[in-house]
């Protein structure tokens, strides 16, 4: 029951959000603000997550397939083919699901309790729209850049660890990482990368904008906000697998 | 112009506003008075198209606010202007900012005319040099005076005021009356203020509604108040004068 109610009223939230801004050029700079915080401000914690990603992947697959029938090559196939498709996007999603869905659902929860929110629709601005469409926007643009970032950077910590351990040289990681590459395995990341930028900001907006209360509840909505999108990452992951692959 | 027609809202069942009919004149100091916890907030909130309706009908000079018609309501909001009880400054933006906010949302103003716009309206509410202050760094009567400088930013034809003078001091609180009224003579404004102050209502009400549990209790001048044979307004009276 309650399911459903919250569920109707996010759906409700993104139609409202669908309406034409007030003022374009205020819209645009916003959706680059939004860029520049979600994009910039992520930078960090992404380029961490996926060096030592991608280095722990590869010294644990060497560990795995140490064996003289198996050629070095492979390790670099293995570790390539799984961060391009699973460990980057989901992996980098949910560490963004937890950074940037936990600001966007208090920054806008904390304009709601301070009436913040009020005070945009009694001017006449369709406030959902001004708040949540340049993060939703945003999102949808800079978590496939972060997406390609982390797939970079993971690939560079694999080669880099295996190297430095001696499980595989570069030239090896490199041979084997390009035998299975595919396009498709690449766009498929990028989809995916695609859909989890939108469920990270519109959850997190729709949490922020639903707070009522005080400072506790600014908290909760925060908590509520990565807690659902990434449940909504991890879901979305297995029905797109399902449906593309 | 504004018409109330048979207001009526409930929460979980409980009647905070009971069937309330009013009218709010053109360029006039209408206020809605009452104790704390009555429904006064909750009233202004309504007006705004804030909170819906659950009977009732709301009037600006004839154009009915309409719930379901999103573009028609923010079309109304536009001639509004806004000061809320707890000011609702955005906090991330700098008193600058706030008051140009609306400037550049509405009109198509160059930067410059823009901030003489903004200086103009905070001269206007006695604040020079907080330009770049933030919301947290001023106190709760500066940001009210900011509230009244951006409501004012744009020509506007219906001004809400919540409780403009809580935790203002006495001199302050005079000022800003003045201000409001000056205000909506200069420009004809039909100005809404929610108060307890007694000082306020006696020297500026020009169309006084006293709200009782939800209900609109009484109507009239300030002239009329003095002399009310109202028990509950006039208890409400003394309770503030004493
Ligand atoms: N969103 C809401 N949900 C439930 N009850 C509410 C809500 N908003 C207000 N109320 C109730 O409505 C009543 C009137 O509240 P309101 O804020 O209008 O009072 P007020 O006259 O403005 O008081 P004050 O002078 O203290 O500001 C109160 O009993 C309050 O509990
Ligand atoms: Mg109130």
């Amino acid at each position: 029951m309650s399911f459903f109610f919250h569920f109707g009223r996010y759906l409700l939230f993104l139609k409202s959000m669908f309406s034409k801004p007030e003022k374009t050029n205020v819209f645009i700079k916003r959706i680059f603000a939004e860029m520049v915080a979600i994009g910039i401000g992520s930078l960090p914690i992404v380029i961490l997550v996926s060096v030592f990603q991608g280095a722990v992947t590869t010294i644990q697959t060497a560990y795995q397939l140490i064996t003289p029938l198996i050629p070095k090559p492979t390790i670099g196939t293995v570790v390539s083919d799984s961060t391009i498709l699973e460990l980057a996007p989901t992996i980098t999603s949910l560490v963004l699901a937890g950074k940037i869905g936990s600001h966007i659902a208090s920054e806008i929860g904390t304009m709601r309790i301070n009436e913040e929110i009020d005070a945009l629709e009694v001017m006449g601005i369709n406030s959902s729209s001004f708040l949540g469409l340049p993060k939703i926007i945003s999102g949808m643009v800079m978590v496939p850049v972060l997406v390609i970032i982390s797939i970079f950077l993971s690939e560079a910590g694999g080669i880099v660890a295996g190297q430095l351990s001696g499980a595989l040289t570069a030239d090896e990681f490199i041979q084997g990482a390009r035998m299975t590459f595919k396009l498709f395995t690449l766009q498929f990341s990028l989809i995916k990368a695609f859909t989890y930028g939108f469920i990270i900001t519109s959850v997190s907006c729709f949490h922020g904008y639903y707070t009522f209360g005080g400072a506790l509840e600014v908290g909760e909505s925060s908590t509520k906000a990565v807690v659902y999108s990434s449940v909504l990452i991890l879901l979305s992951d297995y029905l797109l697998a399902e449906l593309l692959l | 112009m504004i018409e109330l027609k048979n207001i009526t809202k409930s929460f979980n069942g409980k009647e905070v506003l009971k069937n309330i009919s009013a009218v709010f004149e053109q360029g006039k100091i209408n206020l809605v008075i009452g104790a704390s916890g009555h429904g006064k907030s909750v009233l202004m909130r309504t007006m705004v198209g804030l909170i819906r309706v659950d009977k009732g009908d709301i009037l600006y000079d004839n154009r009915i606010l309409d719930f379901e018609n999103y573009e028609k309501l923010k079309e109304i909001r536009r001639d509004i202007g806004m000061l809320f009880q707890s000011s609702a400054l955005f906090n991330s933006s700098n008193v600058e900012e706030n008051v140009e906010f609306p400037l550049k949302m509405f009109t198509n103003m160059t930067k410059e005319e823009r901030l003489a716009r903004v200086n103009f309206c905070l001269k206007s509410v006695h604040l020079e040099n907080v330009n770049k202050k933030f919301p947290a760094e001023i106190s709760g009567g500066m940001k009210k005076r900011v509230g009244i400088a951006r409501a004012i930013a744009l020509d506007i034809k219906y001004l809400f005021c919540d409780e403009p003078n809580s935790g203002l001091d006495p001199i302050t609180s005079r000022v800003i009356d003045e201000l409001i009224k000056e205000i909506t003579e200069k420009f004809k404004i039909t100005t809404v203020i929610n108060t307890h102050d007694m000082k306020t209502v006696l020297d500026i009400g020009e169309n006084i509604i006293f709200i009782y549990k939800g209900e609109k209790w009484w109507n009239g001048t300030n002239e009329m108040v003095r002399n009310t044979e109202n028990k509950e307004l006039k208890d409400f009276i003394n309770a503030s004068l004493v």
